[in-house]
């Protein structure tokens, strides 16, 4: 954050200091922050967790129910659900966490350049008016259609989706901090234009981003997941948690413990990563912090 | 007397009003119109007013925070009012200012060494430890302590913060500070502090001041010479003396009879304004105090009084000084 760093004691960053104190006093957020833990650790660990080869068909012993063997059921090929799920866990968090990173430097880049220029301003905003008027998943749908089905396409056409929600922010509050008295003082100190971003609007704008980052992520999972259901986004090979319930709609009937498990961990991710955003808000928002 | 330090001369801000869906310009604020002073070195010119008469819009004009609208301002015989920001900001070492929020001119997310060694990074690339050093040289110079470099702001009181903020000014070796009303934030005890640190360091180091403040006492004890703002005018311009005891213009009158005296059985003669501070978009014509001056006439309400000199240095417009001077 500084250009200074003293070898003398130095006090913790505010911003850090309040985040740990606020998310000691919600446990909501804390629940949040340890399933969205295991949810990564089981991503991570993935191969070591007793799950077998995820695309490995077995035709004879295919749609049988939960049991010791195939914990969860297997499906209409004999591929083990369970293996499915896990491995599913990763393709749901990288979209998830890739789409909220990138999203984020996009539109944080695009939101401070256009907050500090006016006349670019004007221009860049209409084109951000016009993007958000398309329905995100809409707009994920025909970007998917204009390139072949690859994780990383997803994750590009879910990212071009979500960065104008992240500029509206970004440039709302470069609006305000560059009016603050510090950064007028800073003017008034001779600091140049990339100085005063990179050291008095950025660091400022770190906490609501966080934030903004973990709805990114959660709605991210979601139309990922939207996406591959109705065939327009993970290669139908890879297992993604929206996959297999795409492949499990048509049997929902006959073998309904196949739609179960993936949906459940989807659910359970996007309310944990949403459970952690709202508690990080609340830690670091201090107008929302106050009224509590 | 020496070259003056900073001239200004007829400065004027006008900030349109936009209104409608094409943002038509209906009308202008006439933040500051038509203003002249000049501050010499190592003198301090107080600038009084009551809120919203456009002192501070003069602090940050002189900073060329905003752009004027007409006039010039002249720093050490050179016209700064048109510089682009690329030429003004090697001009801005000189040229520092100290803002009024202490809890809002700081910002939250730096240490102390980096808020106060901003200036100097600005304009000078120097060794980690030469800025530990002259850090801990302008914190023992403004009256906090060397290890409090390394805390945030929100770890000091508001006295503190504008002594950092004063750090802050100091670090580049200004020759002239902007204090915009630098201690009406503060406690009363704290602003006699931060306005004797003022003092003190203006007898060290020979730093002129532009001292914006609303407080005459505060202005009383600081300046050398006192500028009394009324609308965007400034209305008498005379060295401390000859205002507190011979104020020319019925507005300074008035101000000076509003500050309380801490002695119930001194008599006072009390003149009470009536009415309220016309709007800066439409002031009136004629003298802009004519609305509320007990002795208003005919000629106030039309023409518009010029600075004379009632004396060498007191300035003052207002035609009945005017006619007095000429013997009518």
């Amino acid at each position: 954050m500084s250009t200074l760093a003293l070898p003398s004691a130095r006090s913790a960053s505010p911003t850090w200091l309040r985040l740990k104190n606020a998310l000691r006093r919600h446990p909501t957020a804390i629940a949040g922050a340890a399933v969205l833990g295991v949810m990564i650790l089981i991503a991570v660990f993935a191969p070591w967790l007793g799950t077998i080869d995820p695309q490995a068909v077995a035709p004879i012993r295919r749609l049988k129910p939960p049991s010791a063997e195939y914990w969860f059921g297997s499906d209409m090929l004999g591929r083990d659900v369970y293996s499915r799920v896990v491995y599913g866990a990763r393709v749901s968090l990288a979209v998830g966490l890739a789409v909220a990173l990138f999203s984020t430097l996009v539109g944080l880049a695009i939101g401070l350049v256009t907050g500090y220029i006016r006349w670019l301003d004007a221009i860049v905003m209409r084109i951000m008016d016009g993007l958000m008027s398309i329905p995100s998943v809409l707009l994920a749908i025909a970007l998917m259609a204009l390139t072949k089905a690859s994780i990383g396409n997803v994750i590009l056409a879910i990212t071009l989706a979500e960065v104008p929600r992240v500029v509206r922010l970004v440039r709302s509050l470069v609006l305000t901090l560059r009016e603050q008295p510090y950064v007028e003082a800073a003017v008034a100190a001779g600091t140049t234009l990339p100085r005063i971003l990179t050291r008095h609007i950025l660091p400022n704008t770190v906490a609501p981003l966080l934030v903004q980052a973990t709805y990114v992520c959660a709605s991210a999972m979601i139309t990922e997941a939207i996406l591959s259901f109705i065939g327009a986004g993970t290669p139908p090979n890879i297992p993604s948690w929206g996959n297999i319930m795409a492949e499990a709609r048509s049997l929902f009937q006959i073998a309904g413990y196949l739609i179960f498990f993936p949906g459940i961990c989807l659910s359970l991710t996007v309310l944990a990563i949403n459970l952690l955003g709202d508690g990080m808000r609340d830690a670091l928002d201090p107008r929302l912090a106050r009224r509590m | 007397m020496t070259a003056p330090l900073l001239q200004v001369a007829n400065l004027t801000k006008h900030f349109p009003v936009r209104t409608g869906v094409f943002s038509r310009v209906s009308a202008q604020v006439h933040a500051v119109d038509d203003i002249s002073f000049d501050i010499a070195q190592g003198e301090t010119l107080g600038l009084v007013g009551e809120s919203g008469c456009g002192k501070s819009t003069t602090g940050k004009l002189i900073l060329k925070l905003i752009e004027p609208t007409a006039g010039s301002v002249m720093w050490r015989g050179e016209r700064i009012d048109r510089l682009r920001p690329g030429e003004m900001r090697k001009l801005r070492r000189e040229l520092q200012a100290v803002f009024q929020d202490p809890y809002s001119s700081l910002n939250p997310r730096m240490r102390a060494v980096d808020i106060v060694s901003e200036p100097i990074r600005n304009f000078e690339s120097v060794s980690r430890d030469e800025i530990h050093e002259r850090v801990a040289a302008l914190l023992d110079k403004v009256g906090l302590r060397r290890d409090q470099m390394v805390k945030y702001p929100y770890e000091f009181s508001g006295g503190q913060r504008q002594r950092l903020g004063i750090a802050r000014a100091l670090a580049p070796n200004p020759r002239l500070i902007v204090c915009d009303e630098p201690v009406s934030a503060l406690d009363v005890s704290v602003q006699a502090q931060v306005i004797n640190l003022l003092m003190d360091l203006q007898q060290e180091l020979g730093i002129s001041y532009l001292f914006v403040a609303h407080d005459l006492a505060v202005v009383k004890h600081i300046s050398h010479r006192i500028a009394v703002m009324y609308l965007g005018k400034i209305v008498e311009l005379t060295d401390k003396r000859s205002l507190f005891e011979d104020p020319q213009h019925p507005y300074t009158e008035a101000l000076l009879s509003a500050v309380p005296v801490p002695d119930p059985r001194v008599e006072r003669k009390r003149v009470i304004l009536s009415g309220d501070v016309p709007s800066p978009v439409n002031p009136p014509p004629g003298c802009r105090f004519h609305t509320r001056c007990p002795y208003a006439f005919d000629r106030c309400r039309i023409e518009e009084p010029k600075m004379i000199a009632v004396r060498p240095g007191h300035w003052v417009a207002c035609h009945l000084r005017e006619q007095a001077a000429r013997g009518v």
